[in-house]
């Protein structure tokens, strides 16, 4: 279509911000018309301001400027004056980028100059490279909300959606809404005391309170915006978020097939199975409850005292084993701890207080006590203003009898005790309800040698064959191409991206909220109940206008590939960190635009580089490496490639420019999307150009990573892994291209580590490569 | 049921703690210790304690009635008030230590020929005769706690201190004869018995 349109390029120089007084505009407009063919340069005493961006209007509207370079400040600074949607068009840096990362001295006037007219050609051969973004059209606005799981989060999720004019889809396997909820007594607080409430055995605190689950139902049964399917279960997924196709089956198989915009998972949790701890005898008798029997058992109390479930004696005393089978080391016990057990327990010891008098004896035993959320610890002081006794202790073994005996460690005392009490109330984990994770066979075999990595797939498929083994129930069935499910993060909980966005999951438009991505209790399930519904909606939103969800909000771009060049290898579709590519029958790939976040690890992937966006593809990022000048050998002016995540590597160095850190004049930066679409020809083609050294900065990876795409800059790791290979052919020295982790904060290191750079580089000397 | 059983059912119940709560001054604070340690550490004499405030408090809440009450820890207290400054839940920790030691002494379950229980005695028994301090008897007697050669060898000790003392009119040798008192010392006892007999009546029973 852009075909057609005859391309017109432009260049609009800000001389504002000290521009003007640091650089020579002339210069720099010389370089861009000169160097950069650009149809058009003009300068302008402050760019972004609103006869700037006016100047600039009207070169598009009646000039017919069809690809600009916006020569000013970086990219992250002034997003919304040079908005200009309906072009192709990119910024070029030369203020943090330049003249602040630069100081103002004669000597450093020249290669400030050099660097900003490098950076000048480099933006205008990108520009060659770009075209206008337009959306894929795949979908329309479709404002329907698929919510799985009726407990305490996907009722509030479904009342949030609906309440905001969103229909929603609940489905609820069971038979009844409301979920462990719906099973609890009393909730444990929602509010802290008031302010200024002092510290005393008589202050007023806050004491357990009536569930509201009741309201909630009713709330949610009568909402004409919400459907809902009792008895049912997702039985397929398909699509991408505006265009799912979502089969509903109830128990007897009758099956409705709906059309979906985004979906939220609240698949919550089960209890961890008390018969795997043998010493704290579950099975041995029915006075060794578990934390959600202690509700019902409460509930059947109805006004009177709570009773003994074996004979029905009113119970005098009882005892709480804190984190049973929790924070253990031990093979097939839950290694986390879910972190709201105590205040489940002190909840629980005020029942008895309250049914069966303060004389009652509630022991807690404890070894470390938390309390989180508001009022977490206004609750714990209510607990033991009223007489719960704590404990910090090991409980050991629980034996079974009239008076159950509880063997335990003191650990204040440092003394080993048994007390005798009437019941036992074991304090038991969350497990999440996860569907089967994608990857979990791929990480299996992470770090194995080849030879364990055959065992292992071995023992892999025997387990699938095997029909006895347990195997997970999936819960959306997703039709893709990676796996039924969302993948999960850490311990079988369902994705999140912990640190920044955390009701993503890396399966776009699909969102996990409550237990079922970390343990919490209900306030803290509602709250992120409403938050997923929140980007539920969002992502509906930019779904049926084709723009991307986080992190790169608002993008039109998309990847595409050219049929003729594909080999076929699958490496996108395995790589793509949100399993947005699935595969046609020819074995091609076939992107879903709308499950795409716009990372590029596709792109990095393509041993054939044949997939591409309109604005950034291996020739965007190709042509400025290939723009940028390099000064003969005996200028002895090294060329430092820097490819930054424009994530976290690209802002700390702007930060570090702007908080007046110097870098290494040598440095030429180029932001990446992810250092996942890191394409090697990149590496190799600035070798082969005369670069004296390459730094890659992208984001921790691993366990606890920081990147934005997830998979993106682990995926960039593993690839540069084989860089050496290249260095060698070239007969280069392998100090020239390095891998760095760069968060966001290291304002101070991103500079140093070009500064290091720099140092090899005088170390080893200049590229031989330099024509 | 065999004393063992009795031992074992009485442990981690509120059995003592409620005791303690009815008849320790600011015992009603003990159950709102959150076991951090503050106290403990903050002691200046901490290493001293048999059981440091921390320890006391959960022997409290163990149920640990004998071992607490006859115990010397609480009888170490100097009253520097470090922990009740720096206690995060506001615990009174020195008032809740003398209402211990006051509790235990009253039950006759304070350690014997504990100085600091012996000295405190002393106090007591030497101000109810005047109605107030006698410093020099008050000095002597507590010499001579120990029996009359250990009292001279300790009065020896200290001649220098007492002379420059008398010398500069801290200390009057006439006191020891009679010593001077309040106005109406049948009135001071009778109010102070009073006030104890008031005491008594709200101690509640436990045994």
């Amino acid at each position: 279509m852009s075909e057609q349109v005859e391309k017109k390029y432009a260049a609009y120089i800000c001389t504002g911000c000290g521009i003007g007084d640091r650089l020579d505009a002339g210069e720099l407009e010389q370089t861009a018309s000169r160097d950069g063919r650009m149809n058009l340069v003009k300068q302008h005493e402050m760019l972004c301001s609103r006869d700037g961006v006016q100047m600039i209007r009207n070169d598009i509207d009646k000039e017919g400027v069809n690809h600009a370079v916006i020569i000013a400040c970086s990219r992250r600074a002034k997003v919304e004056a040079f908005g200009f949607n309906d072009i192709a068009m990119t910024r070029c840096n030369i203020r943090e980028g330049v003249i602040w990362a630069r100081p103002d001295t004669d000597e450093a006037k020249e290669t400030t100059q050099e660097m900003a007219n490098d950076y000048i050609r480099m933006s205008c051969g990108e520009i060659k490279q770009m075209e206008k973004p337009t959306a894929s059209g795949q979908q329309s606005r479709n404002p329907n909300v698929l919510v799985v799981g009726g407990g305490i989060t996907g009722m509030t999720a479904a009342i949030e959606a609906a309440e905001a004019g969103y229909t929603v889809h609940l489905v609820e396997k069971s038979g009844a809404l409301g979920g462990h909820a719906a099973r609890l007594h009393k909730r444990v607080p929602f509010k802290a005391a008031p302010v200024g409430t002092l510290n005393s055995p008589d202050a007023n605190l806050p004491m357990p309170e009536d569930t509201g689950i009741a309201d909630m139902i009713a709330t949610v049964e009568g909402n004409d915006n919400i459907k809902l399917y009792l008895n049912s279960t997702v039985t397929k997924t398909s699509g991408a978020p505006g265009r799912f196709s979502v089969d509903i089956s109830t128990e007897s198989g009758d099956t409705t097939t709906e059309n979906i915009g985004s979906v939220v998972q609240a698949t919550g949790f089960n209890l961890y199975d008390p018969e795997n701890l043998p010493e704290f005898s579950y099975a041995g008798s029915p006075d060794i409850i578990t934390n959600l029997e202690m509700e019902e058992l409460a509930n059947a109390a109805g006004d009177g005292p709570i009773k003994r479930p074996s004979d029905g004696k009113e119970i005098t005393s009882v005892l709480f084993v804190q984190d049973a089978g929790q924070n253990s080391t031990e093979e097939g016990r839950l290694p986390y701890d879910s972190g709201i057990g105590d205040l489940v327990s002190i909840k629980q010891a005020l029942y008895f207080k309250h049914h069966n008098g303060a004389s009652c004896d509630t022991t807690i035993c404890f070894d470390n006590l938390r309390t989180p959320g508001a009022p977490g610890e206004d609750f714990y002081r209510s607990g033991q203003k009223n007489g719960v006794i704590f404990t910090k202790s090991d409980v050991r073994e629980v034996t079974p009898g009239d008076a159950i005996s509880v063997k335990m460690h003191d650990k204040i005392l440092d003394e080993n005790v048994e007390v005798k009490v009437d019941l036992v109330v074991l304090d038991l984990g969350m497990v999440p309800n996860s569907g089967p994770d994608p990857y979990a066979a791929n990480e299996a075999l992470e770090g194995l040698s080849d030879e364990d990595k055959a065992e292992e797939l071995e023992t892999q498929a025997a387990h699938a064959a095997d029909e006895t083994s347990v195997k997970v129930e999936s819960i959306l069935n997703l039709d893709y191409r990676q796996g039924t499910d969302l993948p999960h993060l850490k311990h079988g909980f369902t994705d999140s991206h912990f640190i920044c966005f955390p009701y993503e999951t890396r399966r776009t438009g699909i969102y996990a909220a409550g237990p079922v991505r970390r343990p919490m209790d209900m306030k803290q399930a509602m709250d992120d109940a409403t938050g997923a519904a929140m980007k539920a909606i969002q992502e509906i939103e930019n779904a049926a206008q084709g723009r991307a969800a986080h992190p790169r909000v608002g993008d039109l771009s998309y990847p595409t590939f050219r049929k003729e060049g594909c080999t076929q290898c699958k490496r996108c579709t395995v790589e793509c960190p949100f399993g947005a590519i699935d595969e046609d029958e020819e074995t091609y790939p076939v992107y879903n635009e709308a499950r795409c976040r716009r990372c590029g690890t596709c792109m990095g992937a393509c041993p054939v580089r044949v997939i591409s966006f309109e604005n950034y593809s291996v020739n965007t990022v190709g042509a400025q490496i290939k723009e940028c000048d390099i000064p003969e050998e005996w200028d002895e002016k090294p060329r430092i490639l820097v490819l930054a995540c424009e994530n976290d590597a690209y802002p700390a160095l702007d930060q570090a420019a702007m908080s007046g850190e110097e870098i290494s004049p040598w440095a030429r930066v180029i932001p990446v999307r992810c250092l996942g679409s890191t394409s090697l020809s990149w590496v190799t083609d600035a070798l082969n150009n005369g670069f004296d050294g390459i730094i890659l900065m992208g984001c921790k990876r691993g366990d606890d990573y920081q990147c934005h795409f997830v998979r993106g800059s682990a995926m960039a790791n593993e690839r540069m892994a084989k860089v050496g290979d290249t260095l060698e052919t070239l007969n280069l020295e392998p100090e020239r291209v390095v891998v760095h982790e760069v968060a966001i904060t290291d304002i101070e290191r991103a500079p140093a580590l070009i500064k290091d750079m720099e140092e090899t580089i005088e170390k080893i000397g200049l590229s031989p490569f330099k024509f | 049921m065999s004393e063992t059983n009795k031992a074992m059912i009485e442990q981690y119940r509120n059995s003592f703690l409620s005791e303690v709560e009815a008849n320790v001054e600011e015992g009603e604070w003990v159950k709102m210790c959150m076991q951090c340690g503050v106290c403990s550490g903050s002691c200046p004499l901490g290493k001293h304690w048999a059981h440091p405030p921390q320890e006391i408090f959960m022997m409290i809440r163990a149920g640990k009635r004998d071992e607490v009450l006859t115990s010397d820890s609480m009888w170490m207290c100097t009253s520097c008030y470090n922990c009740v400054v720096r206690c995060p839940r506001q615990l009174p920790i020195t008032h809740i230590m003398h209402g211990l030691a006051t509790y235990a002494k009253k039950l006759g379950l304070a350690p014997k020929n504990q100085p600091t229980a012996r000295f405190a005695e002393i106090f007591w028994n030497n101000m109810m005769k005047k109605g107030r301090v006698n410093e020099l008897k008050l000095g002597l007697s507590l010499y001579f706690k120990d029996g009359f050669g250990a009292g001279i060898k300790e009065s020896l000790r200290n001649k220098d201190l007492g002379m420059k003392m008398m010398k500069a009119k801290r200390m009057a040798a006439s006191e020891f004869f009679g010593g001077h008192g309040v106005k109406d010392i049948g009135g001071v006892q009778k109010m102070i018995q009073k006030a104890q007999e008031i005491e008594d009546a709200r101690m509640k029973k436990f045994d």
